[in-house]
């Protein structure tokens, strides 16, 4: 609110001139736009994302050009800082140049007026009066005070100078305006991470960039308990505690240190009887030498906790590291044995060994519960509970990784129940998936039996020996050489299978076979090749009369061939079976610490006050001066307001009306 | 000066009309308090308190709004008692079906708004000062119907199951509805002050284009359906900050509208002085002052909405300013218009300028209310809990 015709003189000093510069209101507004353009940018890049994404989406070039620019992070970038800094210091200028004459603007009731200014001035009215100089000027000075105006009278040399005024504390609402810009902007200062990054610069601190335990982050790293403000988050799985939280800062980590322990008791998700989350709950415990007992609380969404300062949010959830007991399934030549059985837990690697191949598994997810679409409806709205499920990687000595998605319970699928595993080679893709039918007992048991067989290579070669003599028997043909290569040509159909399915016997029958025989003799070897894998698979099966129970045999086979076949796409030599879990969350808090907050508070309410006081406590003036005139009195009115002078004009018109009743008869 | 007394009406009402609505005010929040006050906690009580001094010194010099508040509650309460308990009378029961479930209410607010807009024009056009009294009550009624939906949508969220129950400013859909009601109301609340009707067309024509986009996302995205909230919006700050919020929006929507008719009639006096628009239209000076009494409420109450958000943001997501685009796009906003009124109050700059400036405020605004939501993410989305 600065006039500036008002202070601008002639031949400033420097000094002065950029005071005057600073404090101008070209300046402020231009700083108003500046800051809200420059805002802009963060809303359209997300800020704070890890480098990696910023690098894929720009490329190197520009990811170092906005980098160096600061755009990842506009609002602590120093540019942006520097609008935030010269804003305050042109508000402060302003403030400091314009307060004295605002506060003195407060209480002066202009006693120095003359009767020619006022006169001269929009409103403006004069009346005569019968009644005498010292009655009037009660009548009007008391009329006055009735309306809220505060009144002064000054003895004048052809008169008494009556001043008043209403709404002074219009100024203070510049003032407060003002001030307030500057407090809030101080009190963010306080809670920016500013004294971070010049401690980092100072080289006081480093971030950290590496996957390290907590404990083993190194001091330079870490952040001791202070007064300084955080944002910080933490992780924390049911059952267990934590003393620190951790800063995200570019594309690495701060911690930093809190002055007590959080527990987390019990993590909780309720839902509402659609299915959409209603609440997610943490119960903790506060552990703090200077309390008695701990402190146990229940914090959810828009409830967290306030401890000597820190606040302490419920912000996100994840796994917290559930238990799972697996049963390895070999699916390669170790076929037949009992599965491996071991116990791991979510997040935790360790090395699988298959005779002379080894991987690494990852176990990367897990989820309690799966609500799909089902895929044996048609209505793609239709969901079903597909039950727990977990997710992995097998990483191979070269680095390379598939993903896996195995479900625990069996999934009914045309009336049969598989054991269903997913596989992707990128996170792009979609899963592909493996049915593996479940036998009688609802277990592996007869999959893995007729894996076995398929692997025996004596028992292989024996049956497909006994199937070339019955195929030449029945035709009557006897000849070493036929009965060589037809037995090698079951053998070998057997074994291409087992390598890629029946892709693989596809290609090899377009490959070798001429084109004119490649329909009959191609048809030919497929059923030659599903013969063998019958008798194969039937060779280890008690023989049995009834009817109902070779179907479901058959039914088995054919499934369970079908799986084999594309072992070849599945690409791993086991098959991890869940068969219990110990389902752990993990709670995501965020722990604040903002020794600025009350600052900006009171700034906030300065901010609220001063504007309505700005915008809807007009000050308005009234003077008027009385003389002598004949046996009565002469009267001249004058009224300014310096807001809404449409209200005013209609104001100024009701008011002079009554003091003209006040005042004594009109003689006009 | 004289000729322009009658442009402003800031006449009081009588003391008994002004003393019996302050009475009943005061009377239905000590019933409220009475009757509720075992499971209000002391937010509920102050929100109880503020609303009936709010509504008291809304309504002690203002008829109109005396007898849409009447009306509002009349009709609330008997939507409310033909449903009973059962939610499923919304489309049998007559009185519900056509006129009262909230999805009725807001297709007649719907109707009458459209009705009420071209009837403004029509007595612009005509100069038939009937036409746009017809237009007044049409537009006092689809606010009332508006209002009344809004109600109803209340009391029909706590049928579908207590735990669903919530005021209907948690989505978009809510507060278009919000947003229409909310400007036509501060226009009322001005064409009673400034004793002119002429101006309501404009302002009525960025409602129906809310009633428009309203309809598209209620027949072609089924956004009407009502949602249970999500554990973020579960808050009491929900109930202040929002209206606050669409209080400033719909101020600075109409000083937009006020600035095309400003920037038409301004246009159509150096072109065709003694045409329709620029004899019709009120004078520039006083469009200029309305201009200018829209945006400084707006940013009043845009900054008190600004800062609750800030107060709701420090118990919900960690801290009270966090440079999500929501947050930031109020704060361009904010100093856009901050940078208005820096130019009209100190600078004295009025008429072109500000009446453009002021439009392009408006799209600056769109885009904080519906641009972030549609094109950026952030923490307003409420992707991640």
């Amino acid at each position: 609110m600065s006039d500036d015709s008002r202070t601008s003189t002639p031949r400033h000093s420097l000094g002065q001139r950029i005071f005057h510069f600073l404090g101008s209101m070209d300046l402020a507004i231009t700083l108003l736009l500046a800051l809200a353009i420059a805002s802009i940018i963060g809303t359209v890049l997300q800020q704070n994302q890890p480098y990696t994404d910023y690098l894929i989406k720009f490329g190197p070039f520009w990811f170092d050009v906005f980098e160096s620019a600061g755009l990842y992070d506009v609002y602590s970038s120093l540019w942006f800082l520097a609008i935030l800094t010269l804003l305050v210091i042109s508000t402060s200028v302003c403030v400091i140049r314009h307060t004295p004459s605002m506060i003195k603007d407060m209480w002066n009731l202009r006693t120095h007026v003359q009767e020619k200014s006022l006169k001269a001035m929009h409103h403006s009215q004069e009346w005569d009066v019968n009644s005498s100089v010292d009655e009037s000027v009660n009548n009007l000075a008391v009329e006055l005070g009735q309306q809220g105006f505060r009144v002064k009278q000054t003895v004048k040399e052809n008169g008494i100078l009556i001043s008043s005024m209403r709404g002074g504390m219009n100024r203070l609402g510049y003032i407060f305006t003002h001030v307030a810009i500057i407090i809030i902007c101080l009190g963010g200062l306080l809670d920016s991470n500013l004294p971070l990054k010049l401690a980092e610069w100072q080289g006081r601190i480093q971030i950290e960039t590496r996957d390290l335990p907590t404990n083993q982050v190194p001091a330079i790293s870490r952040l001791p308990v202070g007064s300084n403000a955080f944002r910080g988050s933490i992780h924390i799985p049911e059952g267990r505690s934590s003393e620190v939280a951790f800063l995200a800062m570019r594309d690495g980590y701060l911690v930093q240190e809190l002055p007590f322990k959080l527990e987390v008791k019990d993590f909780r998700i309720e839902h509402y009887a659609t299915g959409q989350p209603k609440s997610f709950e943490t119960d903790l415990v506060l552990y703090d030498d200077e309390l008695e007992q701990p402190l146990e609380v229940t914090i959810s969404v828009n409830h967290p906790l306030i401890y000597k300062g820190y606040a302490i949010y419920q912000a996100s959830f994840s796994d917290g590291g559930t238990g799972l007991s697996l049963e390895a399934w070999p699916l390669d030549s170790g076929a037949g044995h009992k599965p491996f059985i071991f116990d791991t837990k979510v997040f935790e690697n360790r090395q699988m060994h298959w005779g002379e191949e080894s991987a690494r598994l990852e176990v990367l997810s897990f989820r309690p519960f799966n609500i799909n679409p089902d895929p044996t409806e048609e209505d793609p709205d239709k969901l079903r509970n597909f039950g727990p499920s977990f997710g992995f990687k097998l990483r191979s000595k070269t680095g390379e990784a598939r993903e896996y998605l195995n479900y625990m319970l069996p999934v009914p699928r045309n009336g049969r129940e598989f054991y269903l595993s997913g596989v992707r080679s990128s996170p792009t893709e979609e899963f592909g998936y493996l049915y593996i039918p479940i036998d009688s007992e609802g277990g592996l048991t007869a999959f893995n039996q007729f894996l076995k067989r398929l692997y025996d290579d004596e028992l292989v070669d024996s049956i497909a020996h006994k199937m070339m003599l019955e195929t030449l028997a029945s035709v009557g043909d006897k000849d070493d050489d036929l009965e060589q290569s037809l037995q090698e040509s079951l053998t070998g159909l057997v074994a291409m299978f087992m390598k890629g399915g029946f892709t693989n016997v596809a290609t090899f029958i377009e490959t070798t076979l001429p084109e004119a025989e490649q329909d009959t003799l191609g048809a030919a070897y497929v059923s030659m090749l599903r013969e063998m894998l019958a008798r194969i698979y039937f060779s280890g099966i008690e023989p049995t009369e009834s009817d109902v129970d070779t179907e479901q045999q058959l039914t088995f086979l054919q499934d369970a061939v079908d799986a084999i076949g594309s072992f070849s796409r599945y690409d791993s030599p086991v098959y991890f079976l869940l068969a219990d879990f110990e389902h752990v969350e993990a709670s995501g808090l965020q722990v604040t610490h903002s020794p600025g907050k009350s600052t900006v508070y009171l700034g906030c309410a300065l901010l609220t006050i001063g504007v309505f006081l700005l915008f809807y406590l007009p000050q308005r003036r009234f003077w008027a001066i009385v003389k002598n005139k004949g046996r009565g009195a002469n009267i001249v009115l004058a009224g300014m307001s310096n807001r809404n002078p449409r209200e005013f004009d209609l104001f100024f018109e009701q008011i002079s009306e009554q003091l003209k009743q006040v005042s004594g008869n009109s003689q006009q | 000066m004289s000729n322009r007394i009658n442009t402003l009406n800031i006449e009081h009402d009588s003391a008994v009309a002004q003393w019996s609505w302050r009475g009943l005010m005061a009377i239905a929040a000590i019933v409220l308090l009475a009757l509720y006050s075992s499971v209000f906690d002391s937010y509920e009580i102050a929100i109880v308190i503020f609303t009936a001094v709010s509504l008291a010194l809304l309504g002690q010099n203002w008829s109109g709004f005396r007898r849409h508040l009447i009306a509002v509650v009349l009709l609330s309460f008997l939507a409310i008692w033909r449903y009973g308990h059962d939610l499923a009378l919304g489309e049998t029961d007559f009185f519900l079906s056509y006129i009262l479930a909230s999805q009725s209410s807001f297709m007649w607010m719907s109707a009458l708004f459209v009705m009420a807009t071209v009837a403004y024009f029509a007595g612009l056009f005509m100069r038939s000062s009937f036409i746009e009294k017809v237009a007044s009550v049409l537009t006092w009624s689809a606010t009332t119907m508006g209002m009344v939906g809004l109600m109803v949508r209340w009391r029909e969220s706590y049928l579908i199951s207590p735990d669903v129950g919530h005021i209907p400013v948690s989505n978009l859909y809510e507060v278009f509805i919000l947003f229409a009601v909310i400007t036509a109301l501060l226009y009322l609340f001005y064409e009673r002050r400034y004793q002119t009707r002429s101006l309501g067309g404009f302002v009525l024509l960025i409602i129906s284009a809310a009633v428009a986009f309203q309809l598209w996302y209620t027949f072609g995205k089924g956004a009407h359906e009502i949602q249970p909230l999500v554990p973020a919006l579960q808050s009491y700050w929900m109930k202040i900050h929002v209206p606050a919020n669409f209080v400033g929006y719909g101020a600075f929507a109409m000083a937009a509208m006020i600035g095309v008719a400003y920037l038409l009639k301004s246009w159509r006096e150096t072109t065709k002085p003694q045409g329709l628009l620029a004899t019709a239209l009120p004078d520039l000076s006083m469009m200029d002052d309305l201009m200018y009494k829209s945006i400084a409420l707006g940013f009043a109450f845009f900054t008190v909405a600004t800062i609750l958000g800030a107060l709701w943001a420090a118990e919900a997501w960690g801290g009270y300013w966090s440079w999500d685009p929501k947050e930031t796009w109020a704060l361009i906003v904010w100093l856009n218009y901050a940078a208005w009124l820096h130019m009209r109050m100190t600078k004295g700059w009025h008429g072109k300028p500000m009446a453009w400036w002021a439009v392009i405020g408006l799209f600056v605004t769109l885009f904080a209310f519906l641009g972030v939501n549609m094109f950026l993410s952030g923490l307003h989305s409420y992707g991640t809990l």
